[in-house]
């Protein structure tokens, strides 16, 4: 792997016919791997270090350490998070390969109404909501790419991954209550060796980072498959401050600063940011000039705006057996039921349950955040009998919930921190209120004792902050995630969602970064960018 | 430091004193029958203190096991928590300060032993100093270092690092008081050969 994961050319600082790309994670690593396949010359910068598998830790908080995206930033807003972890609102990664090093695998395709928000929600008081450019039917050739290339168990003839004894809690509380679409779930995964890549061995480290490979990660499946076209280089503790624009109004060059505190310039002919929906809209405001007086591709004002995080509850409950949760994939069970669009159950939108288990270090910093005496002690005593469940729910996009710039808070770089605001909707409250009661039921139905409703901790799925629109006013970027204002500057990760659905983003996430080094190849052919 | 893991050693040296002229040390004994027995090198454990004097050390255990009752877990694991809080208290005056005004406090109220007093009264004094640096301080420092240590994760009964090579074959799906889903819920599990 560390052969693989070495440059094979470099290119000059001055060298304007590289596609720049800023993050290496889904959108970022994907991208620049269909465009080197295509023969389109690459600089991958990614603000992290570059990791191998052999260094990740399996012990919760060395491992958060290594890989987390742990520079300062500021919440603001009524979420709990704000109160829990003011410094910390998204729980992501700086590393090659992103977030993906730290995903747990769920691969679920976005429900065609789910692209359509607008029409089929209503007008939602308080909810930015707005139709996707986009239609399932753009997207499933690209899906069918994005689950081929990733392995998803449970298509391309793909076998689920065996259930862990999480799931089987999961399973039969869920199947007791009437749920129908209980299963291991779609998982990038490997149940068998493929693609050069181990089965997955179910060591329950999926969050620290897959040492055996299993799980699909940028960081040793895209990566090195650009690299070995020679088309491609990865530059690690590549930290970018501001993109540039010449006199026409186009992207120029990108400025970062490298592993040694020196500033750079990398001139780019198309630029590509894929920074993850926090730092993505940053960047666009940082980069803010005569030109571009409120932020780079601002001209809606919708940069940074209609923030999501999904819902992301826990419900987590004791047994009188053990259940040991913390063997076996993270995400080992997914319950499909509660996805489906009914405003009968007092909301729009649905959510999935997936298992989730967290070590011990973690449970007791995320159980309830703050608490302390016996209720808190119990729970961590019945530690070995406990089942976990995450919920992953469409929240509503509101214009109020953004990513501004905090102008008294300074980074690392004497930079302005991002402030991430967050106030739940009511539609979120009323979701999260019915998950939490089903959730329940589901583990009563199983045999629970005790259930723990655990609140919403810093979110790994953040999205919308530079969002998708027909029309220019309405967001930041068209439905190939080229800008509005800036023709070859290109949002390409999960910030271009125009909401948020119910699924997991990182597939979709793949699939509009394929779609779109399409667009990037033709319209480069074509001389446009 | 507290001994804990390397079985080929001795009972831990209490003669270390002598070399250790100017520091305190907190001492304890597993209990009989502690879970942690087989993990350990000896029954008898001992912190080497830098900040605190073993007086207060004891009212900083006393306290933390208010704040995180366990009632089987050994005060080897409460140790750990004692260690950090000593060592940031070494390397920090303004936690140094915040302890010792929070431990004359506890003492004030004991008429200079808090330790003698009533536990029940004990652990209203503990309630009543929620809000204060003090509390903060060591119900932080409590959570983060209580359950994150390989004591910790044996009496608790998680696995830690033992799942680095992956319970495919030790145990994964060996829960039986449910019934296993059937195939088309789950999968195969993969044969190496």
């Amino acid at each position: 792997m560390d052969q693989e994961n070495t440059n094979k050319i470099q290119f000059e600082k001055n060298d304007d016919s590289v596609v720049v790309i800023i993050g290496s994670g889904a959108g970022g690593g994907t991208l620049a791997n269909e465009l080197a396949q295509q023969g389109i010359k690459v600089v991958l910068l990614e603000a992290g270090d570059w990791h191998t598998q052999t260094d990740f830790i399996a012990d919760e908080w060395p491992s958060f350490t290594q890989l987390a995206w742990l520079d300062p930033r500021t919440t603001s807003g009524t979420w709990r998070v704000a109160k829990d972890f003011p410094t910390l609102p998204a729980w992501i990664c700086k590393t090659v390969g992103g977030t993906t090093v730290h995903w747990a695998g769920a691969s679920l395709r976005i429900q065609p109404h789910e692209l359509q928000t607008r029409t089929v929600y209503g007008d939602i008081p308080g909810a930015n909501l707005l139709d996707w450019p986009i239609t399932r039917a753009d997207l499933d050739p690209f899906y069918d790419l994005a689950e081929k290339k990733m392995g998803v168990t449970r298509t391309n003839g793909i076998p689920g991954l065996p259930g862990n004894n999480n799931f089987k809690v999961l399973y039969n509380g869920a199947t007791k209550l009437g749920y129908k679409e209980v299963s291991t779930g779609r998982m990038a995964i490997n149940s068998e060796p493929r693609d050069g890549r181990t089965h997955c061995y179910q060591r329950g480290f999926c969050f620290q980072g897959c040492r055996t490979g299993a799980k699909w990660s940028t960081l040793y499946t895209e990566i090195p498959k650009a690299l070995a076209t020679g088309k491609c280089e990865v530059r690690a503790k590549a930290q970018v401050v501001r993109i540039e624009h010449d006199a026409q109004g186009k992207a120029a060059a990108v400025l970062y600063f490298d592993g040694e505190g020196n500033l750079q310039r990398q001139r780019a002919r198309v630029v590509a940011l894929a920074a993850n929906s926090i730092e993505s809209p940053r960047l666009l405001l940082l980069s803010a000039s005569a030109m571009f007086p409120d932020g780079l591709a601002n001209g809606s004002g919708q940069v940074g705006q209609n923030y999501m995080r999904h819902l992301t509850a826990s419900v987590y409950a004791t047994f009188p057996n053990r259940v040991d949760m913390f063997k076996g994939t993270t995400m080992a069970g997914i319950v499909g039921d509660e996805a489906r669009l009914d405003p009968k159950r007092g909301f729009v939108g649905g959510y999935h349950m997936e298992t989730i288990s967290l070590g011990l270090p973690f449970y007791a910093a995320f159980l309830n955040p703050g608490a302390w005496g016996r209720a808190f002690t119990n729970a961590l005593d019945q530690y070995a009998n406990t089942a976990g469940m995450w919920i992953v729910g469409e929240d509503m996009p509101r214009e109020t919930n953004r990513v501004t710039l905090n102008d008294t808070t300074k980074d690392q770089f004497g930079l302005a921190v991002p402030n991430v605001h967050y106030d739940d909707h009511p539609n979120d409250v009323a979701m999260r209120d019915h998950a939490f009661a089903q959730g329940a039921a589901v583990y009563q139905a199983a045999g629970a004792k005790d259930v723990y409703l655990v609140p919403p901790y810093p979110s790994t799925h953040n999205l919308g902050t530079c969002r998708m629109s027909d029309k220019p006013r309405d967001g930041v970027c068209n439905k190939f995630g080229q800008t509005h204002d800036v023709k070859n500057l290109f949002i390409s990760d999960g910030s271009q969602f125009t909401t948020g659905a119910a699924e997991n983003p990182t597939l979709t996430i793949v699939t509009l970064a394929i779609r779109q080094s399409r667009f990037i190849a033709e319209q480069m052919k074509q001389g446009t960018i | 430091m507290l001994r804990k893991t390397d079985p080929s050693h001795e009972p831990i040296p209490l003669t270390r004193r002598g070399m250790l002229q100017g520091s305190s040390l907190l001492i304890g004994v597993l209990s009989a029958g502690s879970a942690l027995a087989p993990f350990v090198p000896s029954r008898t454990w001992a912190l080497e203190l830098s900040a605190l004097d073993e007086g207060q050390a004891r009212i900083v255990m006393a306290f933390i096991k208010h704040l995180y009752p366990h009632p089987s877990l050994d005060d080897a694991v409460y140790a750990l928590v004692v260690k950090a809080v000593d060592q940031k208290a070494a390397a920090d005056k303004a936690t140094r300060l915040i302890l010792l005004e929070g431990i004359g406090h506890l003492n004030a109220i004991g008429n200079g032993n808090w330790l003698g007093r009533d536990v029940a009264l004990q652990e209203i004094d503990v309630r009543a100093l929620e809000g204060t640096p003090f509390f903060s301080y060591l119900r932080v420092t409590s959570v983060n270092t209580l359950y994150n240590n390989p004591l910790a994760f044996k009496h608790f009964g998680y696995g830690g690092e033992a799942g680095d090579t992956g319970y495919l074959y030790t145990g994964f799906n060996d829960l039986k008081w449910l019934p296993d889903p059937p195939p088309s819920a789950s999968g195969p599990i993969p044969k190496d050969d």
